[in-house]
């Protein structure tokens, strides 16, 4: 296990994270900007406190395994995977550039640590569930955990139903999501385009235990996944209510920030933000 | 290499048996020789012959219910913890319905998930042309990592599920609803990427795949009558094709017929199209379906009707023969 960095630490962490997002996304010149920064707390806890993990051997046998469902934030998966030991912190400027193992959507075969290839919207949370039914049905491998992140627009996805329902039916108790309830999408908010409410509600009927929480209180993020490992007759979902562009303030809240990066300027003036903001992280918790 | 044919392939009463039936066993027989085999269905258990490996194997048996997305996602995600998953539907359901995942999850992602696609072809019959898969070939050649599969009769159909059971890629197998004729034998030879020649001859070169082989087979009995000396090349591997035997045959006869129940777009006529322009241009006909859609009818009706049975084949290769000259005499 890997849970010695403090609350305030893996805070600092994230925000060690959303500043590596800013600096790959800007030399990449293309990508999403805001369900990275929006979701960098949510992945810093996972891959610094929640799960069972070892860096030097990603495909050791009794890791946690952790499909993200949204491929398209993946900068924020590399970032955190960097600061975690999987490769170099200076690898994350290859973002999305020629011969690059850090492709514009993750592809498993091309870098170690990732489990999954994702991209088009909808099939990580499947993937994810049928790896959870191996380990409870077939493996009976109790002590290991599947962790999911999917986004909010991803919901519209048909695909996500028929998991929601399978994993219901076969009470994957090993499966627990995050959804990243960021409200926004590419054509707009999520009300506009497709409203998901009730979402809770829409779990519970699928049979699924739910819970909602910040999503950038890692505290919380950390709670919430242990109660979710706690309930042993269901899966577990996480609304998590995560601002788009978050840490960055005129990146926040706007879904106009979805699909693009910072030019020159703009990175230098977030990763400015960002830095007043680490030094405000260490006051608060001293 | 001589291939055993089934001594009784030219007599009427040839010994009938859905391809399908061949993949139940095959798959069974998997399961008992490799723990890590598991099989997933959507809702289509004994008609694609899943039962024999669930009445087995409980424990190794998923329903997904009737979603064909989810059934070969959730079986990238049981490849990646291990398993060998095979998954089956109706091919115009899957692959038919779930292209983008088998794509991204499967062969890009490089998962070792096998898609079975049942019912493919015209010879469904009565359901019609919604449920009579002719685009699989198409769909599933065109991708990147993937094995594509065609097996001739119920006995290899045995072994390709045993071969695709151990080799390690994503693959896709189509099999058929009818009965078809037995045209091989327990001893004849299977490998995933070759073709056999089952008949010799120096006239021209049949190919086919699936069943219509025993189509092909009984083409070339009746053009004796006309002296004409067809060899037939069965080719239950269209991807990856093997080249050297086909460009082999075709080197001898300078003439191709393929044949296929799938669109010849993009199919296997499609697939040995591309190889003969590529390598050795020669005159082509290729028997399939002609850019169209099927019907509904009783199954031996619709061959008839798009002309896929022995007897319009052979007379389609006769007009073949009379119209086009042959090329690559003496190479």
């Amino acid at each position: 296990m890997s849970g010695q960095l403090t609350i305030t630490q893996l805070e600092k962490k994230a925000n060690d994270v959303r500043q590596d997002i800013i600096r790959m996304l800007e030399a990449a010149g293309s990508g999403h900007s805001a369900g990275p920064l929006g979701l960098a707390d949510i992945i810093t806890a996972l891959y610094f406190n929640i799960m069972n993990i070892d860096p030097a051997n990603p495909e050791w046998a009794d890791r946690d395994v952790f499909f993200l469902s949204n491929g398209h934030t993946v900068p924020v998966q590399y970032a955190v995977m960097a600061e975690r030991g999987y490769f170099d912190v200076d690898e994350l400027k290859t973002l999305r550039k020629l011969g690059s193992r850090l492709q514009g959507h993750p592809e498993r075969t091309k870098l170690p640590g990732l489990e999954n290839t994702s991209g088009p919207l909808g099939s990580g949370l499947s993937q994810a569930a049928g790896y959870a039914y191996s380990l409870q049905y077939i493996d009976d491998s109790k002590h290991r955990w599947v962790y999911v992140v999917t986004g909010d627009g991803e919901l519209d996805e048909g695909n996500i139903w028929e998991a929601a329902m399978f994993a219901g039916k076969y009470k994957l108790s090993q499966l627990i999501v995050f959804i990243d309830r960021n409200n926004i999408q590419i054509d707009g908010s999520t009300d506009d385009v497709m409203p998901l409410e009730n979402l809770r509600g829409k779990w519970e009927s699928f049979g699924w235990h739910v819970q909602e929480i910040d999503g950038h209180n890692i505290e919380s993020v950390i709670d919430a996944a242990s109660m979710a490992r706690a309930i042993s007759n269901k899966p577990s979902v996480i609304i998590s209510h995560t601002i788009p562009g978050k840490g960055v303030d005129f990146m926040e809240y706007d879904y106009k920030w979805h699909g693009v990066p910072p030019n020159k300027e703009q990175a230098k003036e977030a990763l400015h933000k960002l830095r007043t903001l680490n030094g405000k992280i260490t006051g608060e918790h001293q | 290499m001589h291939y055993p044919l089934n001594p009784d392939v030219y007599n009427d009463d040839v010994a009938l048996e859905p391809i399908r039936a061949g993949f139940g066993r095959g798959l069974k027989a998997a399961g008992e020789a490799n723990e890590e085999i598991v099989a997933l269905c959507a809702d289509l258990t004994e008609s694609t012959q899943m039962h024999l490996f669930k009445e087995a194997f409980p424990n190794r048996f998923v329903e997904i219910g009737v979603a064909e997305q989810n059934l070969v996602t959730v079986a990238s995600g049981m490849a990646r913890a291990g398993k060998i998953p095979f998954t089956s539907s109706y091919a115009a359901f899957s692959p038919g319905r779930n292209w983008e995942q088998i794509r991204t999850t499967i062969t890009l992602n490089d998962m070792p998930v096998k898609v079975i696609g049942s019912h493919a072809g015209i010879s469904v019959g009565p359901d019609g042309a919604t449920h009579q898969m002719l685009e699989d070939i198409a769909l599933m050649r065109v991708l990147p990592n993937m094995v594509v599969l065609a097996p001739g009769d119920s006995i290899e159909a045995e072994k390709a599920t045993r071969a695709i059971a151990e080799n390690g890629k994503p693959s896709y197998m189509r099999l058929a609803r009818d009965k078809t004729a037995i045209f091989s034998t327990e001893e004849s030879p299977f490998e995933i990427g070759k073709a056999y020649v089952l008949r010799e001859g120096h006239d021209v070169t049949l190919a086919g795949t699936g069943a219509m082989t025993y189509q092909l087979l009984v083409a070339a009995k009746l053009l004796e009558k006309h002296h004409i000396n067809a060899e037939v090349v069965h080719v239950p591997t269209i991807k990856p094709l093997d080249d050297e035997t086909i460009l082999a045959s075709v080197r001898k006869t300078g003439r191709v017929v393929t044949a296929e129940e799938a669109q010849i777009i993009g199919g296997f006529g499609g697939a040995v199209a591309e190889l003969l322009g590529d390598q050795l241009p020669t005159p082509l006909l290729r028997l399939g379906m002609q850019d169209r859609f099927g019907e509904s009818g009783a199954p031996a009706e619709l061959i008839a009707h798009f002309k896929l049975d022995g007897k319009s084949i052979a007379e389609r290769v006769k007009q073949f023969i009379d119209d086009v000259p042959r090329y690559h005499q003496g190479f």
